[in-house]
């Protein structure tokens, strides 16, 4: 049996789905970041899969793959910073509460 | 004649008030009613320089070789052009009426200012709160009424007309913490608004016909040779009489233009000089300090309109209807207002309407002058009686605020039996009182006479009439004399100082007014001042038969107010008692007031402002109302969309998204 990009595609579109999911449903602030990477992790996969099968000889999507996850342990840091203020702020971080500058 | 004098005659009254006005807080009261009085001073006395040059000294530009007075135009300056023909100047025009003007009112308004300094302090001789402000308001107004009998233009005088009625209002209400005292200065102010408004619609439809504002291009003829030199000569007048004879339009709904026009101008007339029905802000302006009534209310402002018809009079003459509507409007005013003053018991109350009574004198003289009758011999007693009214109704005012100073009241129920206390103001006021009763040699005489005279030649209903009117004048005169210095002793209330003569600033104006009053009827008037300028001694017009019924009317008038008021007594009761409601209606000044008050709250607030208010509240404003809530509701309906939540908003994306996505696909396929 031949492993073709099928196999690799579907496991991250249900990863992306699942993060879609988590990022709508879940209140908690670092439930939605979780869901947040989840969703990047699996268009990563999604950049490496096409790149290994599509354009086998060059190494783009490779490299884009490990910008991206690069940019998201900048961003997490920066998104959990601003979660721990918020928290010191608020003594909350369920994103229904935090509705004090809202009209 | 030199530029400086008349410029400095209007212009030393502006500066002060603009002195006073800004600095005056910053003086001592005394130094602010001393400079005050000081301006006055120094206009008076070149105002009776001008006056003087202007009558006696004989200059070709003021009197001709005939004699006759010719009116000059010291300065004419352009201070507003809006088009080629539309121009609006400032000048200063002295003729016979301006030249007495002058005089009248420096006189006034010095005599007022000097006055005000004994009058505007209490018994302590503390000054009055508003002092600085109060000479500043008299400068501002001498310098409006100056303004107005110098204007050689009809849309200047209407300026300061309108500055003369500002004036006014200012100092009626200088109590301004009194409520009645504004109420009565924002009713003076309106009821003169409303008078205007006719008379602006008469000088537009005037000049408009006529394409000039100049009184001298609408009244008289260049001379030749002088420049700014004129005559007054029926000719012009005939000729603008002409010119809306050939107009497009001569008539309107049955009268012809001139006499709209005419009657227009008339009624602005009216309302400054308080004819009926436009008379009933002017008892309610004695609310103001009493100098000003002596100034504004009795002497120089009331008479505004008086100047304005005299002003106008050869144009008057063209129009039969106009001068017929200004006799029957003067001579009902007349006898309305002795009606009423005969049962006022306010003093100021009682001189309001007779000067109003006086006033309407005036205006029938003018009324029934015409140049056939003994050369015009009413516009000549018109403006004698102004003169000496304008003298001895100051005075009576003037005694009036000494008495109402002395006693804190102005309900002569107060003050009876004042002759010994203050004999000063006994006498002057009692020579006030003859010289308006008409008694031989006091002023009143010599000028009422004049004009019941030019009465009698007119219409013999209009002389009895009008003769009535003068035993009724003689009547409430001396009702309200032996009232305030006879009927009973006085005594001095619990607590009161006993009333005494008050210092000379104020007693000092009552003597030389009185003094003016006992002689003023020796100045031949006649040869000064003429509807058209040609002089003639009045005495060889002068009717002994006429003098003598007038006389004899005005003894009778004090006579019976002797028997009635000398000493205490049951005669006034019993004859209010026998005509109820004569008395009635004279006391309600013949619910005039109330008429206005039914007019304006019931009809005109009731009937036309309540609907039309309630429409613009409820349609108009509901209209406006209404988009604004619809706006508001929608976006009420649409805010929970923007909820602030990130998870909506990616959720809406979501589905959008997906949305889109199975449109395109659906296409594809």
């Amino acid at each position: 049996m031949e492993i073709t990009a099928v196999y690799y595609l579907i496991p991250a579109l249900i990863m992306f789905c699942c993060g879609v999911y988590g990022f709508i449903t879940r209140k908690n602030m670092i439930a939605m970041l979780v869901s947040l990477e989840l969703m990047l992790n699996a268009v990563d996969i999604n950049f490496v899969v096409f790149n290994r099968f599509l354009f086998p000889e060059q190494m783009e999507g490779m490299f884009f793959a490990l910008f991206a996850i690069a940019i998201a342990a900048a961003e997490t840091a920066l998104a959990i910073a601003i979660i721990i203020n918020i928290f010191r702020a608020a003594k909350n971080i369920d994103v229904r509460s935090l509705n004090e500058m809202k009209f | 004649m030199a530029i400086t004098i008349p410029i400095l005659i209007l212009a030393i009254p502006l500066f002060m008030f603009f002195f006073l006005g800004l600095f005056g807080m910053k003086m001592s009261h005394k130094l602010a009613g001393t400079l005050g009085t000081l301006g006055m001073g120094s206009v008076l006395v070149l105002s009776y320089f001008t006056a003087f040059q202007y009558f006696f000294s004989g200059l070709d530009i003021f009197v001709n070789e005939a004699g006759d007075r010719l009116q000059y135009l010291v300065f004419d300056q352009t201070w507003l052009q809006f088009t080629e023909k539309l121009v609006i100047k400032l000048g200063f025009l002295l003729d016979p009426i301006s030249a007495m003007m002058l005089v009248v009112i420096t006189t006034i308004s010095f005599m007022v200012h000097l006055y005000s300094m004994g009058y505007m302090r209490d018994h302590h001789g503390v000054f009055e709160h508003g002092f600085q402000r109060f000479y500043a308001f008299l400068s501002l107004f001498s310098f409006s009424m100056l303004g107005l009998v110098v204007a050689p233009n009809i849309f200047q005088m209407y300026i300061f007309w309108e500055l003369v009625g500002a004036s006014s209002y200012l100092l009626i209400g200088f109590y301004y913490k009194k409520p009645s005292a504004v109420s009565a200065s924002k009713k003076a102010f309106i009821v003169t608004r409303f008078a205007d408004l006719g008379f602006l619609i008469g000088i537009l439809t005037l000049s408009w016909y006529t394409g000039t504002f100049n009184f001298t291009e609408l009244t008289s003829v260049p001379v030749e040779g002088l420049a700014g030199v004129t005559q007054v000569n029926i000719g012009t007048a005939e000729s603008i009489r002409n010119i809306f004879a050939t107009s497009a339009a001569p008539t309107f709904m049955g009268a012809s233009v001139l006499t709209w026009a005419l009657v227009l101008i008339f009624m602005g007339g009216m309302g400054k000089s308080a004819m009926m029905p436009l008379h009933i802000w002017l008892p309610d302006a004695m609310e103001g300090p009493t100098p000003v009534s002596a100034l504004i209310h009795a002497a120089t402002m009331v008479v505004a309109g008086v100047y304005l018809v005299a002003r106008l009079f050869p144009l008057y003459l063209m129009e039969d209807s106009a001068m017929i509507i200004i006799t029957v409007v003067g001579a009902l005013t007349a006898f309305y207002a002795a009606m009423v003053a005969c049962v006022q018991v306010d003093i100021k109350r009682v001189l309001a309407f007779s000067t109003i009574s006086q006033i309407a004198f005036m205006m029938v003289s003018l009324g029934v002058a015409r140049p056939e009758y003994h050369e015009g011999l009413g516009y000549m007693a018109s403006m004698f009686h102004l003169f000496t009214h304008a003298m001895f109704k100051a005075l009576l005012f003037l005694g009036a605020g000494a008495l109402i100073h002395a006693i804190g009241s102005n309900d002569y129920t107060a003050m009876h039996g004042l002759r010994k206390s203050m004999p000063i103001t006994h006498i002057t006021f009692l020579i006030g009182c003859l010289a308006i009763a008409g008694i031989i040699p006091f002023s009143g005489f010599f000028s009422k006479d004049e004009i019941l005279s030019s009465c009698g030649q007119y219409d013999i209903l209009v002389y009895l009439w009008m003769s009535l009117v003068a035993g009724l004048t003689a009547f409430y005169m001396f009702r309200l004399y032996y009232l305030i210095f006879w009927w009973k002793e006085h005594v001095t209330p619990e607590g009161h100082h006993a009333p005494h003569d008050q210092p000379w600033t104020m007693t000092l104006p009552l003597v030389i007014l009185a003094a003016i009053s006992c002689v003023a009827g020796f100045i031949p008037f006649g040869n000064l001042v003429t509807w058209n300028g040609e002089p003639y001694d009045f005495m060889a017009h002068f009717d002994w038969s006429v003098a003598s019924i007038s006389l004899l009317v005005a003894i009778c008038g004090i006579a019976l107010a002797t028997v009635m008021y000398r000493k205490e007594n049951e005669l006034p009761a019993k004859m209010r008692r026998a005509l109820p409601a004569l008395w009635t209606w004279c006391y309600h000044r013949f619910y005039w007031d109330e008429l206005y008050q039914f007019i304006t709250h019931k009809i005109i607030f009731g009937l036309i402002s309540k609907p039309l208010a309630w429409f613009d509240r409820h349609i108009i404003d509901g209209t406006m109302d209404s988009f604004a809530t619809l706006t508001n509701k929608a976006s009420e309906a649409i805010k929970p969309l923007q909820s602030g939540q990130i998870q909506m908003y990616v959720f809406y994306y979501l589905i959008g998204a997906l949305l889109l996505g199975g449109i395109t696909i659906l296409c594809l396929i």
